[in-house]
């Protein structure tokens, strides 16, 4: 199941739309850090909204991603983490530390024009 | 009584197959949902140690009942190389291969009944009951 990623202004936007195995994770990650110098973006949004296990591989896998295409000069956010996996990924230990996160679509694509300006010397 | 389903784990795509299951069952015994994801989710890091340790092994999930309490037993079995020092492995943080090492500790929180036994000659076999609320 590959995910379709979605190039919008300077941001990329990875809709997960079914249940990812790992390599579809693995994938994903490597995907979008390619893309991130592709098409010069600044912020990727991940939307995980559908997926109703959030394990460990996949935390330190979207942690990676996170960093990755930080390392490549755009911010990672990853959005809509439902109320049930937030509690068992507590549950777990898995904290995603050091990776954003907002509610949804929304306030990800506000988080990042938000923190992009931040930083005005990438424009 | 709803049926025990057995998933023969061997790649990665088996893993999402048996937490599905596991969250199939649970909705069919009326499980709320918080606790149908806290099952699929133990069930995700069962599958995946079995994968990564012992390459193959399968999940067995089945309904239990004990008086009128009605519950689910998950049995993730496999003859692999076995944990050579269990109460380490149980400990946050630790890991062989790089992981986060909470597997093993994180499944032990979710559930209301873990159990382990693993030795180099048998491979590993983790037992775990999730309660109806
Ligand atoms: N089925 C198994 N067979 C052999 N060894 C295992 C098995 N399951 C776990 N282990 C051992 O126990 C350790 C702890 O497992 P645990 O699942 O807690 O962490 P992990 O798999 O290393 O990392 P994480 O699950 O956080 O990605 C593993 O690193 C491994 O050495
Ligand atoms: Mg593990």
């Amino acid at each position: 199941m590959e995910v379709p990623i979605l190039k919008q202004g300077l941001y990329l936007i990875a809709s997960i739309q079914a249940a990812l195995s790992d390599l579809d994770l693995v994938h994903l990650r490597d995907a979008l850090a390619e893309k991130v110098g592709k098409f010069r973006a600044r912020g990727v949004i991940v939307d995980v909204t559908v997926l109703d296990v959030m394990d460990s591989f996949a935390s330190r896998t979207l942690r990676d991603l996170a960093h990755m295409t930080r390392l490549r000069g755009a911010e990672t956010v990853i959005v809509g983490i439902q109320p049930e996996v937030a509690f068992a990924m507590v549950q777990l230990g898995l904290t995603l530390e050091g990776v954003d996160t907002a509610l949804d679509l929304e306030e990800g694509l506000a988080f990042l024009d938000k923190k992009t300006k931040r930083h005005p010397s990438r424009g | 009584m709803a049926n025990e389903a057995v998933v023969t784990i061997n790649t990665d795509a088996d893993v999402v197959a048996a937490r599905q299951k596991g969250r199939e069952l649970a909705t069919e015994l009326g499980f709320v949902s918080t606790d149908s994801t806290l099952l699929a989710t133990a069930i995700s890091e069962l599958a995946r140690n079995i994968i990564r340790y012992a390459k193959h092994g399968e999940i067995l999930i089945a309904p239990v009942q004990s008086g009128d309490r009605v519950g689910i037993t998950v049995v993730a079995r496999d003859k692999g190389p076995g944990i050579a020092n269990i109460p380490l492995a149980m400990q946050d943080g630790f890991s062989t291969s790089g992981g986060l090492g909470l597997g093993l500790p994180g499944v032990k929180r979710l559930m209301d009944e873990f159990h382990l036994v693993s030795d180099a000659n048998t491979g590993t076999t983790v037992t775990i009951k999730k309660w109806k609320r």
